[in-house]
């Protein structure tokens, strides 16, 4: 049971820190443009994409740098000739933006690169086994994606605490006006926050890609539990952002390695549905096939009982 | 809007012409519902046709919501999906028992579940508008979805549900076997959900639904809950969409679970929005455009989804209004004589436009020829030529086709189009 426990933490820990890495750039985008961005996905996988075919010819090592890079640059052409040119008329408009960039994307992925999923593997540096625990082995990948998202996280928070492009960003989150009045260019620091948060989504994908699989669903597979994660934790909010992605990760990862059920719950007090009754189905559900549902009945009641989230300063 | 207050106002007064001009755009539409399938006798374009009824139904509950109300959704699929999966049960029960349920009435069932679900879903869901309730209906719609792999008992697996639509009783003794009489039995039901949807957008309730969505806290101040309105608004775009699921059930004999997901939801979205959401019958043209060019677009390329992708990107860009929106302005400008001394630029922009989209075509084309079909070698057909996509040469002209057409449309014709209509652009 220790056992399980302990590599559930872990690979929840894991998986809700690739999370964040998406849920953070997405969260910085919305506080600061009003823009919940419905491809951010997309560019997560278009990372994963770029990195695999980098790393045909460069390599994993300089693919990890540049294909974040390029999907930025990618970001920062879209906000400047796309949303830039929505944003005048209003917010729904740029949120169908970028649900209709997020076909696009996805259809040009399957004309580059076809349907079938990419042969996309961990380099062989990486590809042996750190420690054993509990006699079993826990490969030197998967922590490594855990540095890369503590690297990510210290690396923004120094941005946006110490530095002075972060001052402006952290304005530009509560007041643009004000920061705009103060002489500052808001519409190129959305640009380049935009293209950061898209980067970032990258850095995700550049890992996430190897640890599940490079295929053109996978954007569809990540959006909607990213879009979760970042009203969970609060539309806008950094450390919101991060609580529920490891909240998120941890719960789905739980759910699906712990089998359990009401029946179990039940059983343990003498007490047992009949298998005809109505809810019966729902009684002998174990927590494997409702770990899929499980972040969406989070969102909901987040959204019925506490609207600005866990962290959110703002309801919106 | 003032004219429409003002003819609603006349009321059973008006004259006949007032009721002329307003009855034409239905009359039309019965006359060319009765039309299409004399000319289209195929059995796979009454099918086709029926889908578009189908769809017009379901996008103009859509725009009950977000044209409307402003409620932008992205889980209406849903109140579509139960309503079909529920209808679906009920013809399966009357298969079983002999229950006497004429067909005629079975998407009146779809429709009493999507009201059912859109209470429920509606009553958690319309406390806020905006970006609140979006997430929300993606939320609902992410978990119905999800529940359909869970709850495999209601929702079939993945194989689905199937029923045949010929066991019940008919109310008028009709054979339903054949498509065509399904085709007009779902165009009955379409013509009249289309005229329930005109008159509650001339209510009280369909009013205070755009006074909401303009400025909920004026419209609060008048007395009338935001809430409430948007509430109302939700249940019967719910019960519409719930008709609609019902009258799919008849068609396609078969409910999966992609009728509760993401992608259906997307679909009416994208329908609604294409067409345009700032007029009623916007959606009803979208609705067309789409089931057709996923009928027929799908077959003659492999492209169709990203054009799909991209004319929706550039709808939002450009022409926010949606092609309805478009064409009704410019109709409206021609009456008006604005199009007089700008009728040169004007076609001239659009050729260069059409010059541009074909040079756009032709190196999609081309490159989901080099980069999916098996041999990129072998000559394929473009428009009225016969390319080699692994040479230099077809790419460069279409290229240039593209760039020249685009180059003339923005460097040349857009400022000759302003000029010409004294200053102020589109």
């Amino acid at each position: 049971m220790l056992e399980v426990i302990a590599f559930s933490l872990l690979n929840g820990l894991l998986y809700g820190m690739l999370l964040f890495m998406l849920s953070s750039g997405l969260t910085l985008i919305f506080g600061m443009m009003g823009v919940l961005n419905f491809a951010h996905a997309s560019f997560y996988m278009l990372g994963a994409y770029f990195a695999y075919t980098m790393g045909l010819y460069t390599g994993f090592w300089v693919a990890l740098f540049l294909a974040p890079v390029l999907v930025a640059l990618l970001g920062a052409m879209v906000e400047r000739y796309g949303l830039r040119r929505v944003h005048q008329h209003g917010h729904v408009p740029e949120l169908l933006f970028t649900f209709g960039l997020a076909y696009v994307i996805e259809e040009l992925v399957r004309l580059f690169w076809g349907n079938i999923p990419m042969n996309y593997r961990m380099p062989e540096a990486l590809n042996f086994p750190l420690f054993t625990l509990f006699g079993t082995s826990y490969p030197a990948f998967r922590v490594f994606m855990l540095v890369v998202a503590v690297v990510m996280f210290v690396g923004l928070y120094l941005l946006l605490k110490k530095t002075r492009a972060g001052l402006i960003i952290q304005g530009s989150l509560s007041r643009p006006d004000i920061v705009s009045a103060l002489g500052h260019n808001v519409p190129q620091a959305f640009m380049w926050v935009f293209a950061f948060g898209t980067g970032l989504a990258a850095l995700g994908g550049v890992i996430g890609g190897i640890h599940f699989v490079t295929e053109p669903g996978m954007a569809f597979m990540m959006g909607p539990i990213v879009f979760v994660v970042v009203v969970l934790g609060g539309l806008g909010s950094i450390q919101g952002a991060l609580i529920a992605s490891i909240l998120i990760g941890v719960l789905q990862t739980f759910a699906l390695s712990v089998d359990w059920s009401l029946a179990a719950l039940g059983a343990y007090f003498g007490y047992a549905v009949p298998p005809d009754h109505f809810f019966a189905t729902l009684w002998y559900m174990d927590s494997t096939r409702l770990a899929p549902i499980l972040p969406y009945i989070l969102l909901v009641l987040m959204l019925i009982f506490r609207p600005r989230g866990l962290m959110g300063k703002r309801e919106t | 809007m003032n004219t429409t207050q003002e003819r609603v106002a006349a009321g059973p007064n008006a004259s006949a012409a007032v009721w002329a001009q307003r009855l034409w755009p239905w009359v039309l539409g019965a006359g060319v519902v009765v039309v299409m399938p004399v000319i289209f006798t195929s059995s796979y374009a009454i099918t086709l046709m029926s889908h578009m009824g189908v769809m017009i139904v379901f996008a103009l509950s859509y725009n009950m919501l977000l044209g409307n109300t402003g409620l932008l959704s992205f889980g209406h699929a849903v109140y579509f999906g139960l309503g079909a999966y529920t209808a679906m049960h009920v013809l399966r029960y009357i298969q079983a028992t002999g229950f006497g349920l004429p067909i005629e009435l079975i998407p009146l069932v779809g429709a009493l579940a999507g009201l059912f679900f859109g209470i429920i879903f509606g009553s958690v869901s319309t406390r806020r508008a905006g970006v609140v309730f979006a997430m929300i209906s993606l939320g609902i719609g992410e978990m119905v979805h999800a529940s359909a792999h869970i709850f495999t008992g209601f929702f079939g697996g993945e194989a689905g549900l199937f029923g045949n639509r010929t066991v019940p009783s008919s109310l008028f003794g009709v054979d339903y076997g054949p498509g065509i009489a399904v085709y007009y039995l779902v165009m009955v039901w379409t013509l009249l959900a289309a005229v329930a949807m005109y008159l509650l957008r001339q209510t009280p309730l369909g009013w205070m639904a755009n006074a909401v969505r303009d400025n909920p806290e004026r419209a609060q101040f008048v007395g009338y809950s935001p809430q409430m309105v948007r509430f109302f608004q939700f249940a019967l775009a719910a019960t519409f969409a719930g008709l609609a699921g019902g009258l799919y059930v008849l068609v396609d004999e078969i409910v999966t679970d992609e009728t509760v997901g993401m992608i259906q939801s997307g679909t009416v979205l994208l329908s609604a929005y294409i067409g345009g959401i700032g007029s009623f019958f916007g959606p009803v043209l979208g609705a067309i455009l789409v089931v057709f060019l996923e009928g027929e677009l799908s077959d003659i390329t492999d492209a169709w989804l990203l054009y799909f992708g991209l004319l929706f990107v550039l709808v939002v860009m450009f022409a926010p209004q949606g092609i309805f929106g478009v064409l009704t302005q410019q109709f409206f400008a021609w009456r008006a004589g604005s199009w007089r001394g700008s009728l040169g630029p004007r076609l001239y922009g659009v050729a260069s436009l059409v010059v541009a989209a074909i040079g756009v075509v032709a190196v999609i084309e081309m490159a989901y020829h080099y980069f999916r079909h098996w041999n990129p070698a072998e000559p394929m057909a473009l428009f009225i030529f016969e390319v080699t996509v692994t040479g230099p040469m077809p790419w460069a002209v279409a290229l240039t086709v593209a760039v020249a057409g685009l180059a003339a449309y923005v460097g040349h014709a857009r400022p000759m189009l302003r000029r010409a209509m004294g200053g102020g652009g589109r």
